[in-house]
Parts: C-alpha cells; structure tokens; sequence
C-alpha cells in the first residue's frame, strides 16, 4: 500500500485519534492522540490491509521548550505487506505517561523501560517498569535536556592540582 | 652462566628473604582478566604468539579473583560497573595490584560525562597507568614489566623502596 492509502485507512478507522500526517524523504510519520494509542496500534496490527507485525523501533525524544515537550515514537514495519509507519505521541512536561503496547508487540518491553530510565516517561500497563541501563539507585533521567552532561572539568596545567585535590581517590 | 656454577658444589646460595619474596612473587604474577572494553582485545593481543606475555610468567589469565595477584583494567568502567570491579578487587589475596590499561580506565577518556566513572582509581588503587587509546600490546607489556620493577622493590612490610638514583 502507498501513503495515502495507510492514512487513508487509518482516518477512516478513527478521524478523531488521528492528529496530522507528514511525509518526509519517502517516510510517512503520524502524530496520534496519546489516549487512542492502544486503539490504533491494535488496529494496525490486526488489519488485513495494514498488518504491521513488528514494532521495529520505540524511543523517546526530548523536545525541550516546546509543548508537548516529549515524544514518543513508534517504527512499526509489515513483513507481509512490506510497508513501514511511523507513529508519534506527544506528551506533556508534568508526569508524560502513555499506555503500554507490551500486549500487543512484546518487543516494547524492553524499549519502553529505556524510554523510562533516560526519560522519565511512564508506561501505563508495563509489566515491570524499573531501570534497565542505569543502576537502580540512580536519581533522575539522564537524557533530558535540562540534565547537565556530567562527569569532571577538563584538566589542564592551571587547574589539575585543584581537580586533583576533590578527586575522590580510593584505598585498599 | 647459571646459578649452579655460582654455588658450586656447595648447594647454597646467600641472599635476602625480601629478594626472594619479591622474585617469586614478580615472576608468576597471574593476572585477573576484567576486559571492559576495546582494551580487551589488545590485552588478548598481548596473550597470543606475537607478543607472548607468558615469557614473563603470566600465561595465566583467571576469570576468577581468588586465585590472582594482579588486576587489568582493560577499558571504560561505568557507573553501573564500578560496585563489581571493587568487590572482584577486594576478592582478590593480597598481596595484589592493579593496572589502569587505557585512556578511559586512567581517567574517563574520551567519555566525560555522567555513565562513566573519571578514572578507575576512583574505584581501586592503580599501580600503574598504561596510556594509549587503546594501548598495543607492547605497551600493556611495559606496563606489567614496570609493575614487576615496582615489586622487586617492595619492602616485607608492604611499603616501597625508592629506586636509586646516579
């Protein structure tokens, strides 16, 4: 199926969940409303027509300064139909949460916690939503924008011996 | 020119407990391997036929801390990592020592941020920093080579005696 077909179907299974369509060097993204993802992603892969079997993709993006500030987005591909979707769900600054597609694709399991640990963002219906890359003690998300990067100033000869001296060197 | 025509006939030899100590010691280091990294692969490297670091009696690479003597820390330690390289290190007999191989191991490399940590020796006291990015072998071997310099130096009550300067 070509583009305007999928959107087409798509529009005419549920106009209202269906935020706006763009098309970009031959890939087709659609923005959803983040209440219908479940609806729409049960759709698309139980239709004949569209069947996408597997979720290729889920991550998270950090959109600082915008609203929505977070997305998060979908590659979904059809092996049988050999066509590919990509869908987007915007979320809001305070508590982004979006329902879990682990029913419907179990390969969003693991990406979903990605999403959470470096992005804050909560998956309604996960089956264990804990951090998956960083310790389990770590505080905060480190993919955020508005997290500094981290680790140490850069040493050079005017300021090592000040790096030096907070260093925290260990003992036996 | 080996020891027996030294001793002769006697079957003695005369020298200090602290040398010997020390030459035992040096001389069959067994290394516990923690490649973490890129730095693995040279440290394999330094194991294969090219190189050979069995001709300093370290042919014996354990994955296991109980029965070695001294640490590798062959690439970037991250945060989530660095609670198992102390307790592997505090798992290890002393006596032990530990060598930082690579960039990232003596001071966080080109990874300046938050998931790794600045420099194992924020974790482990270093012996010896290898630098390099990763290392070659013959590096890695210099390092061990220094270590075994450091060693032969070492006092019975653990301290270090300075090399003599001419």
């Amino acid at each position: 199926m070509d583009h305007a077909a999928i959107i087409a179907r798509l529009r005419a299974y549920d106009p209202d969940a269906v935020l706006g369509d763009r098309e970009f060097r031959g890939q087709l993204s659609v923005a959803i409303r983040p209440e219908a993802i479940v609806r729409i992603a049960q759709f698309l892969y139980d239709d004949p027509e569209l069947s996408y079997q597997f979720l290729e993709n889920l991550c998270a993006v950090d959109y600082l300064g915008r609203n929505p500030r977070f997305e998060v987005v979908y590659h979904l591909l059809s092996f049988t139909r050999r066509h590919r979707l990509c869908l987007t769900v915007g979320l809001p600054e305070q508590a982004p949460a979006v329902a879990s597609l682990t029913a419907i694709w179990p390969t969003a399991n693991y990406q979903e916690r990605e999403a959470y640990d470096l992005f804050g963002i909560t998956f309604v219906g996960h089956p264990s939503l804990e951090r998956i890359l960083m310790p389990e003690d770590w505080q905060g998300h480190p993919l955020r924008k508005d997290v500094p990067l981290g680790g140490e100033e850069v040493a050079f000869t005017f300021n090592q011996a000040r790096i030096d001296a907070r260093k925290p060197y260990a003992r036996d | 020119m080996g020891l027996e025509q030294k001793a002769g006939d006697l079957g003695i030899v005369t020298t200090s407990l602290e040398t010997v100590v020390n030459w035992s010691r040096s001389n069959a280091m067994w290394p516990l391997l923690f490649g973490l990294a890129c730095c693995a692969i040279e440290m394999m490297g330094s194991q294969s036929a090219n190189y050979d670091l069995s001709r300093f009696g370290m042919e014996i690479n354990r994955a296991s801390p109980r029965q070695a003597d001294l640490m590798i820390v062959a690439g970037r330690v991250s945060r989530k990592m660095a609670p198992v390289v102390r307790r592997l290190y505090d798992q290890m007999s002393d006596p032990k020592w530990v060598i930082a191989m690579g960039d990232c191991a003596a001071c966080g490399g080109v990874f300046n941020n938050y998931a790794i940590v600045q420099g194992v020796d924020e974790v482990v006291p270093v012996d010896v920093y290898v630098a390099g990015c990763p290392p070659r072998p013959e590096a890695l071997i210099d390092g061990i080579v220094q270590l075994h310099a450091k060693v032969q130096r070492m006092k019975l009550d653990g301290s270090i005696r300075q090399p003599v300067r001419v």
